[in-house]
């Protein structure tokens, strides 16, 4: 191991990213709605907050709501992007809150909730819809319960081919920053195409005909028209549109 | 003004422990599972390295050997028989989950793949072995997944963003229910029901660096806590060796169970003179002491000497992309550090719960030192106290505890709802409840809770964090008071009933100081030192007089007392915990 490295490192952590920065300051345009208080309207507030460069926008909208407006509200839970409860829309793209840094968002960042779903109150939104999307596609192992006593086996490339569904966290960031999704209440989306596919191509799945059979239907995966925001959007890094793209793929050649 | 609703099985929280005990309870009765978060959003899914069990797939391995390892790692104040149990059932909670379809990393012929973890060896501490079970560095986020996926199967009902802020207890004492605070409405609902399972994690945001999400503010601890319930084993708190530096942000075991290393600011393999023949794989209270003996003696690293460097760029690229690309991906978003390249500042971070509501291997919660039962009343997880633990837990432990003990749990709680009457509940169900809130909304200035909750955790963290001492916790528990008086001043801007986040927050800062309380008060006791409970005016361990757990009650007067129960011992005689 070279102590050259070791020692290049600490000249560079110094500071920039070990903690130590200055404070700098954030301007947040956020959209608020609250029915309680003014029936149907929604406006836009503005505050400015101090805050380290290195703190999340989470941590900012925190700062708001914890010493300037109470009332705001947002869901929020891990604060590290993987429980997936702070989608919003930041800058007009799908972000998890707790994953943008204010460094890459000063002077001024513009919060709104994610598009597509009912606003509820200031950024939370109905998630029953998107939940119910999800539920339409048979979310779970299929299988005739002729399992054996110890574990299946299962091959690591066959392991590996749906793999990169897994990660989803049903944070809807995909599903709400989809064109046809904000259009037509019917498309179950892609989140919930993501979690048919995490399944359909599971070596032990046996309900992968049922599920291609489901989303063939006027509300499956023929509404995708493949502008890749899902991909986009995704915060784990999912290569949904080409998820979708296996599933329209089953469908048509009847093979999977 | 409530709802009413009636059941045979109610469940508080929806994380491993909850879904796990909800597919066990709906099999057999009418369940239903309250959760102040949204299904999935719970901190299960955040646990990254793997589950244990003694699958022997890799290497040869046997179910006592965990066992000895699990008692050893929490400095013999485990209780051997629960220990025993759950390492023995914890192979066929693995196959359970691969039924359901858990993605776990397969070997080369396709069996569960298995890896290194700290404190897991063969052969009673001979050498590191391979037991812990894995899906990358998601596997919370996959058992978390896998368990929904069997409750949206079953059709489990669930109430989503419910907050329970109330046990209710008939004359006689046993479980009436529960009451619940409707986020969405700002309703009140009474949930009648036979059995009561409290499933709500840990209460790791008391501290100011927490991997803990900022919902673990140790609600169901606190709410049985005020009805009369004691909690157990409080003063033994897991601080997590490597967290993100000043952030908290977990950055999992299993980096050095794929062989990285930590360094201190001197380049130095620090852990080798700590714990010779594991190194860097010891048990996390000893390299969280390690890394603060380290900085103690200036041999910090970073600006401010505060900080140990984790270091993987040895590692092979494919072990980082393949088998650890959560915990790369986290150093690259929020230190800005590549660390296929560069160095990782980490700190150590409050992690884990040891203690919480005592129960027994049924998950039937049991007062006193003679445990008796209290008729209806489970709880399971972070939130519980078995004791499988004892002083500090070991990695892939509590994930493993979840499914073994959520499972026992739910299954006895549906048995005892089949033969139970429903128990009328007390007179005014929600008086307790409307008080609370009504105190909270009716003030039209006051105390800031963020402040309060701020001064908390700063305080928690310099007091009673890795290392204590009596003066320290005196000085704690002065505070603490001082809190107390201002939270009952605090004030709630936002007067609203739909989604008053504002409001439960506040709320959520009451159970906060109170799970504090407790640590401190049974900390203050216990004048040795114990796992993850380090006294610097009591640096051993004393079994003669603390080979005992603790028990900390508080009184409808607000003060609290403190009882101690004997541990269950079995085949281990206590030795000297070397590594």
């Amino acid at each position: 191991m070279a102590r050259e490295t070791v020692g290049e490192v600490l000249e560079t952590s110094d500071g920039r990213r070990a903690g130590a920065s200055e404070r700098v300051s954030l301007t947040l345009k956020i959209r608020r709605y609250n029915p309680e208080l003014r029936g149907d309207e929604s406006w836009w507030d503005e505050f400015t907050i101090e805050a380290e460069p290195n703190d999340r926008l989470l941590d900012a909208l925190h700062t708001v709501k914890w010493y300037h407006d109470g009332t705001l509200a947002l869901r929020r839970s891990c604060a590290h992007g993987i429980c997936g409860s702070d989608a919003l829309m930041v800058n007009g793209a799908n972000r998890l809150a707790c994953k943008v840094l204010v460094r890459d968002l000063v002077p001024r960042v513009t919060v709104e909730p994610i598009r597509g779903l009912p606003v509820l109150k200031d950024l939370i939104v109905d998630m029953e819809p998107f939940f119910e999307g999800y539920r339409s596609v048979l979310p779970y192992l299929i299988d005739d319960g002729s399992e054996p006593d110890r574990e299946r086996y299962q091959s690591p490339e066959d392991r590996h081919r749906f793999d990169d569904t897994t990660k989803c966290i049903l944070c809807a960031c995909c599903t709400t920053s989809c064109p046809i999704f904000w259009g037509d209440g019917e498309y179950v989306g892609p989140a919930a195409i993501v979690n048919a596919h995490r399944f359909i191509y599971d070596s032990r799945d046996q309900g992968g005909r049922e599920r291609l059979k489901i989303l063939s239907e006027k509300t499956g995966v023929f509404r995708c028209r493949t502008t890749f925001n899902c991909t986009e959007a995704c915060p784990r890094g999912i290569e949904v549109t080409k998820a979708i793209q296996d599933v329209k793929r089953s469908i048509l050649f009847d093979r999977f | 003004m409530s709802i009413t609703h009636t059941y045979d099985a109610v469940i508080v929280g929806a994380g491993g422990a909850g879904l796990r005990a909800a597919i066990e309870a709906s099999d057999r009765v009418k369940t239903a599972v309250i959760s102040k978060l949204y299904p999935t959003r719970s901190h299960t899914g955040t646990a990254q390295g793997g589950v244990c069990a003694a699958l022997a797939n890799v290497e040869e391995d046997s179910p006592e050997w965990h066992a000895f390892d699990t008692v050893k790692g929490g400095d013999y104040l485990v209780d051997q028989p629960a220990a025993l149990l759950m390492c023995e059932e914890a192979v066929d909670a693995i196959y359970e989950l691969e039924h359901w379809g858990l993605p776990f990393n397969r070997t080369p012929d396709g069996k569960i793949d298995q890896r290194r973890f700290g404190g897991h060896t063969r052969n009673h501490g001979e050498a590191p072995v391979k037991r812990a079970c894995y899906a990358a560095d998601r596997t919370g986020h996959m058992i978390l997944q896998t368990l929904y996926q069997q409750c949206v199967k079953r059709d489990v009902r669930f109430f989503n963003e419910f907050y329970v802020f109330d046990l209710l207890r008939a004359d006689d004492g046993s479980t009436a229910g529960v009451v619940a605070y409707e986020l969405a409405t700002g309703e009140l609902h009474v949930f009648r029901s036979k059995s009561v399972l409290f499933a709500t994690g840990g209460s790791g945001r008391t501290y100011k660096v927490s991997s803990n999400a900022h919902t673990l503010t140790g609600d169901g601890q606190a709410v049985v806590w005020r009805r009369g319930i004691p909690l157990e084993d409080m003063e033994f708190f897991q601080f997590h060796p490597t967290g993100v530096y000043k952030m908290g942000i977990l950055l999992s075991e299993a980096v050095r169970g794929e062989g990285g290393i930590l360094l201190n600011g001197e380049n130095e393999r620090f852990m080798e003179r700590y714990a010779p023949t594991v190194k860097d794989l010891a048990p996390r209270d000893m390299v969280s002491r390690a890394i603060y003996q380290e900085i103690k003696e200036g041999r910090g690293a970073g600006p401010h000497k505060d900080a140990v460097w984790l270091d993987v760029r040895h590692l092979p690229r494919d072990v980082i992309e393949e088998k650890l690309p959560d915990v790369t991906e986290f150093a690259r978003v929020y230190l800005n550090v590549e660390p296929t390249r560069e160095l990782v500042p980490i700190q150590p971070t409050a992690h884990y719960a040891m203690g919480g509501i005592p129960t027994d291997v049924d998950g039937r919660v049991v007062i006193g030192p003679e445990e008796t039962h209290v008729p209806g009343l489970y709880a399971a997880g972070e939130c519980a106290c078995v004791s499988v633990h004892g002083a500090n837990r070991l990695g892939t432990n509590s994930l493993l505890d979840i499914v073994v003990f959520g499972r026992r749990g739910g299954k006895d709680m549906a048995e005892f709802a089949m033969q139970a009457d429903l128990p009328a509940p007390p007179e005014r169900p929600t008086a307790f409840v409307q008080e609370m809130v009504g105190g909270l909304l009716d003030r039209p200035e006051g105390a800031n809770a963020a402040d309060i909750r701020t001064e908390l955790q700063d305080s928690m963290f310099d007091l009673a964090f890795v290392v204590r001492t009596q003066t320290g916790l005196e000085k704690m528990q002065e505070i603490l008071a001082g809190l107390r008086e201002r939270y009952e001043r605090v004030y709630v801007q936002d007067q609203g009933k739909m989604y008053n986040t504002e409001l439960t927050e506040a709320v959520e800062l009451g159970f906060l100081l109170d799970n504090a309380e407790a640590l401190v008060a049974a900390a203050l006791a216990r004048d040795e030192s114990r796992g993850g409970h380090y006294r610097e005016d009591h640096p051993l361990r004393d079994d003669a007089n603390w080979l005992k757990h603790s028990l900390v009650y508080k009184h409808p007067d607000g003060s609290l007392s403190l009882e101690f129960k004997p541990v269950k011992m079995g085949p281990y005689v206590p030795m000297e915990r070397k590594y």
